[in-house]
């Protein structure tokens, strides 16, 4: 099961390392990763491996969402098949 | 991996265009429940309810966090109780109500809809006793919600019961006076009523339908507002276009939640309603897309086509994109429920007859009307007389839920709240339609209904 992490707000240092710290602590890997800076504006887009998760999916969502709110980020974790309904036939 | 800018439309469409999962709703056969004993058909009702719709919030609740997509209601839908009800032979179906609303209680759903009966043709005992009890079931319940269902393409339409049904909407408006008439809101009267519809309040599990289902409603207005601001000036054939592969992409939404949902609770998936429902949150009206359509209000000279093109299009765009389509399917104008259609009611650009036309063409009826405390039960009754023949001769479903504000007259509006919304009292035709009522009797089935 694999799920994409998005991570939307104000750049500042230590975003990648707080949401990997999360994800790692979690016995989440990541498998891709990108980023675009865009006016300040921060942008990241992660694809991640749930099979070694150690937390029911909705903690993990949940535990990133509060890191986000306290960071002035938007940061969520949603299962990988949302985008491919939405996106491939 | 997907591309960037697929991911943030994504995000964005659930952000700020308000795109969510409307409904998912469990129906429930309650045919097993009847018993001469009405107290141990009400114990069964509840029990059964309970049994197999304990999960569904906590369900509905799970998806929505790994998915990230937000699934407003979570409800119920059930047997016709008239049907439940008639092996008792109650003659006050109430506490049926009671019971189908401690349930609902109990599992904490939003609305659970099926205190209904099928009439088109004619009326049975239990069918009577029920449509008698609604205004009291529905004024003492909070979460249930009753439809009746008084005309169909094949049946023609029973005027006796349309008579009744003007009664019993008055009756329900005056029992919950104090609250504007909200039992009313959550009545509906039918033509062609559908078997699997997910949406309240007219939701009712048919008898066609198996023991227990997953059925889903989409929504997301706002959604092919924001896709159509995009191709601003561009003919029809673009508007429709771009409707399309927005209701493909809201479908999609609702498939993958009704499989989720089914496999989850261990239920066969039914069907997913491609609908588009307003919410009256700012951005999530079906009025604002005829408006970015280029009507400088919704009820302007134009309306009707519009309408039937956005209809036709959101259908064409979704079918594919689930395996089973069903429902009401179509796009809803509720004016308490949608912003645009809110505002151009009360400044007059929208009328209840423009209304009726914009139903020929669209998903179901004169919704969420509210009209002065003092219209005729006749008045109502010819309103929705009107309804049925536009449901019966266009093999479609059409509905009325109309609220005569009690002590309220136009100018007025009356609040219900939440998904409800709030309504402005509209003005009906003063014309007397009484004497057209009281003939009672059948209009005959039109002939397009000899199809065999």
């Amino acid at each position: 099961m694999r799920a994409i992490v998005t991570v939307i707000g104000k750049d500042r240092v230590g975003i990648i390392a707080a949401v990997t710290e999360i994800l790692a602590r979690h016995g989440v890997n990541v498998l891709d990763i990108s980023q675009t800076v865009l006016q300040e504006y921060f942008t990241m887009i992660m694809l991640v491996d749930l099979s070694g998760i150690n937390v029911p999916f909705a903690a993990l969502s949940r535990a990133l969402e509060a890191a986000g709110a306290e960071r002035g980020l938007q940061i969520r974790a949603q299962r990988e098949e949302v985008f491919n309904a939405m996106h491939r036939i | 991996m997907f591309q960037r800018n697929e991911i943030l439309q994504t995000i964005e469409m659930f952000d700020q265009q308000h795109l969510d999962i409307r409904t998912i709703t469990m129906g429930v056969s309650l045919l097993d429940c009847a018993d001469t004993d009405m107290d141990r058909s009400c114990t069964k009702i509840y029990d059964k309810i309970c049994r197999l719709a304990g999960a569904l919030v906590r369900t509905g609740e799970e998806i929505e966090a790994e998915f990230g997509i937000p699934i407003v209601n979570k409800r119920v839908s059930v047997t016709p109780i008239a049907l439940v009800a008639a092996a008792s032979g109650a003659r006050d179906d109430t506490p049926y109500a009671k019971a189908l609303d401690r349930a609902a209680r109990e599992i904490g759903v939003n609305f659970l809809g099926g205190f209904s009966a099928l009439v088109h043709k004619g009326m049975t005992e239990a069918d009577r006793a029920l449509i008698r009890s609604i205004p009291e079931a529905l004024a003492e319940t909070n979460l249930v919600c009753a439809s009746v269902n008084v005309g169909s393409t094949r049946a023609g339409i029973n005027m006796d019961a349309v008579a009744e049904m003007g009664r019993v909407v008055k009756r329900a408006a005056a029992l919950t006076a104090d609250n504007g008439g909200m039992a009313c809101a959550k009545l509906v009267v039918f033509s062609n009523a559908v078997e699997d519809n997910p949406f309240m309040a007219g939701a009712f599990h048919g008898v066609g339908e198996p023991e227990c289902e997953i059925h889903v409603g989409v929504s997301g207005p706002g959604v092919v507002e924001h896709a159509l601001k995009a191709v601003r000036g561009e003919p029809f054939d673009v508007v429709a276009e771009t409707i399309k592969k927005t209701a493909f992409r809201i479908t999609r939404m609702g498939q993958l939640v009704a499989q989720e949902a089914a496999a989850r609770l261990g239920v066969p998936f039914g069907i997913v309603d491609l609908s588009l429902a307003p919410t009256p949150a700012v951005g999530d009206s079906v009025a604002a897309i005829l408006e970015e359509m280029g009507l400088a209000s919704v009820g302007a000279p134009g309306t009707t086509a519009a309408l039937a093109l956005l209809n036709d299009a959101v259908k064409k765009g979704g079918v594919m994109a689930s395996s089973h389509v069903g429902g009401l399917s179509g796009a809803f104008i509720p004016v308490s429920e949608d912003a645009g259609m809110i505002a151009a009611a009360e400044a007059g650009r929208l009328t209840i007859e423009k209304l009726e036309a914009m139903t020929c063409v669209c998903s179901v009826g004169l919704d969420m009307i509210a009209v002065p405390g003092d219209t005729p039960a006749e008045t109502i009754s010819a309103i929705i007389a009107d309804e049925c023949a536009i449901g019966m001769v266009n093999n479609k479903t059409t509905a009325v839920r109309i609220i005569p504000a009690p002590g309220k007259t136009v100018g007025e509006r009356v609040d219900f709240g939440g998904l409800l919304g709030s309504a402005p009292i509209m003005p009906v035709n003063p014309c007397s339609a009484a004497d057209f009522i009281a003939r009672g009797g059948r209009v005959p089935a039109p002939l397009h209904s000899l199809k065999n």
